[in-house]
């Protein structure tokens, strides 16, 4: 089983989440998060007019867990929705998991996806 | 000049004057996070632009004596409006002129509402300045200017001389921003990825209110008094508002099981429209009936209008169009000579009261429809200008594309 985080550009969110569907994922959440990476902020004005350029950018970080074959095709999913080949367009990163636990019936491991 | 109109008509435009704020709050609540300051920004903005053309040409235009069909450039710069009262005058004509000027405000921000989340900033500015002037001026000429020569004709606006009754704006203000929805709908096209929800709801129910609150100043002080009309057209405009916002509540309860507060305030808001031409000629019971008239057409027209293929993005054309237009017809039904002054309505057995208002929103509809297409399709057409945002503009979000803000940071983004 394998955690797909990927951060990418708010305006897309709508577009991942249909490609994702699209591509057999049958659950996953989603948040609007801030932070850094080498796009260095947005250009935003300031209080009363002055114009600046803020550390850090808004950005949808979207969480997905999926079993070990699936990563190729749920990776280019959110690949192909949220690139616009500008800098900025966000990361994924893949990590494996331990286990995954159905609240509702106790069941665990991959079924419980 | 009398200090008991003049006090109340100083309230009055103050109260209009809110209303613009009023409505930046209530279309605001309805659009996406992400168009919220641009969203409030087009009402703020009309407050800004359409007060100076007002004063150096718009009044003159709409008020000045001309022919039937439009005012002249007699009062370029409010030139000739005398700054003392004259003898018989009951408020200063610089104070009908600041009351008026909140009118021409908050006509072209009602407009606003149909192509939210996708219209280009900079040519709206443009579009505020062509509006107010070559339509909004002219309606206004035909429905209220009234002016007397020293040679003692009177030169009064076409639907004037008709005997339209449109007490405080119904034809001038809200068919006429209804229809000029329409043509902008129509030719901005639809929006890329319309919301499902409005961002806040509360902020649409508080804008309902300002505007409810406001709505007693452009009703009662259409009167232009303190007088019997004001208090009449005062109590009317606050219950039709209330039976809109019940009726509009109960049917959608009846349809989907729950009652909505977007539905309600939208309700009030069709209320206060249909009441608008009809605040001096109808009674109490009168207004009963234009408000559950108001409440059930503009819902039906809202669910008839989405199953079109135009975006018109917050429902314009069936609140102020439609409510609109009902308004004007249900004027002609329920007028009575007691409180009009000598017209009768349909109730009291004057058929042909129905006929002069239903041309008073034909002339409306299409002067407003073909002008506000032409103003638009120029506007189009101007290299550097054009009526559309970017895509990728409309898909970041006006607030940020157009003005670099956002509504709700967060701390940590500091």
């Amino acid at each position: 089983m394998l955690k797909i985080e990927a951060i990418f550009r708010p305006e897309r969110v709508g577009a991942v989440t249909d490609s994702l569907l699209a591509a057999g994922v049958t659950g996953f959440h989603y948040q609007n998060v801030t932070g850094q990476g080498q796009q260095k902020g947005v250009e935003v004005v300031t209080g009363r007019g002055g114009q600046t350029t803020r550390s850090a950018s808004s950005k949808t970080l979207l969480v997905t867990v999926v079993s070990d074959d699936k990563k190729d095709a749920v990776v280019e999913a959110i690949v192909s929705a949220s690139r616009t080949g500008e800098i900025g367009d966000g990361k994924i990163f893949v990590t494996e998991i331990s286990d995954t636990i159905r609240v509702r019936t106790g069941e665990a491991g991959e079924s419980a996806i | 000049m009398d200090s008991g109109h003049t006090s109340w008509m100083l309230i009055a435009t103050a109260l209009v004057f809110f209303m613009t704020p009023g409505l930046a709050f209530f279309y605001g609540g309805l659009v996406r996070a992400k168009n919220i300051i641009n969203t409030v920004m087009m009402s703020f903005m009309s407050i800004a632009i359409v007060s100076i053309v007002w004063v150096l040409w718009g009044y003159s235009l709409a008020f000045g004596t001309g022919n039937a069909f439009i005012g002249d450039f007699s009062h370029l710069g409010l030139s000739g409006i005398s700054f003392a009262s004259a003898e018989g005058d009951d408020i200063p004509p610089l104070l009908f002129v600041a009351f008026q000027m909140m009118f021409a405000v908050i006509t072209p921000a009602l407009i606003t509402g149909a192509f939210a989340e996708r219209f280009k900033f900079s040519t709206y500015l443009i579009f505020l300045v062509l509006w107010s002037t070559l339509v909004y001026a002219p309606i206004t000429h035909w429905v209220w200017a009234s002016n007397v020569l020293a040679d003692g004709t009177e030169v009064n606006g076409w639907l004037w001389d008709l005997g339209a009754l449109d007490f405080a704006g119904g034809t001038v203000i809200h068919i006429n921003a209804g229809i000029a929805a329409v043509a902008a709908a129509l030719l901005v096209g639809k929006r890329r990825n319309p919301g499902i929800q409005p961002n806040n709801v509360p902020y649409v129910v508080l804008g309902a209110a300002i505007l409810w609150l406001g709505w007693f100043g452009f009703n009662a002080g259409s009167a232009v008094a303190a007088n019997d009309s004001a208090a009449n057209a005062f109590l009317v405009t606050s219950l039709a508002a209330s039976t809109a916002a019940l009726t509009w509540g109960v049917i959608s309860h009846l349809k989907t099981g729950k009652m909505g507060a977007v539905g309600v305030a939208t309700g009030a808001v069709a209320g206060l429209v249909a009441i608008t031409p009809a605040a001096g000629a109808v009674n109490a019971m009168g207004a009963l009936a234009i408000g559950f008239g108001a409440g059930l057409i503009c819902f039906y027209a809202v669910e008839l209008l989405h199953k079109t293929k135009m975006d018109d993005a917050l429902d314009v054309f069936a609140v102020h169009g439609i409510g609109g237009i009902w308004g004007a017809i249900a004027t002609g039904i329920f007028a009575l000579e007691a409180i009009t002054g000598g017209t009768k309505g349909l109730i009291e057995g004057n058929v042909a009261q129905v006929g002069i208002q239903a041309v008073a929103v034909i002339a409306t509809v299409a002067y407003s429809g073909i002008v506000s297409l032409i103003i638009l399709f120029i506007l189009d057409k101007i290299p550097g200008l054009g009526l559309r945002s970017s895509e990728s503009d409309e898909d970041i979000g006006l607030d940020l594309a157009e003005h670099g803000e956002q509504s709700a940071v967060q701390d940590g983004a500091n």
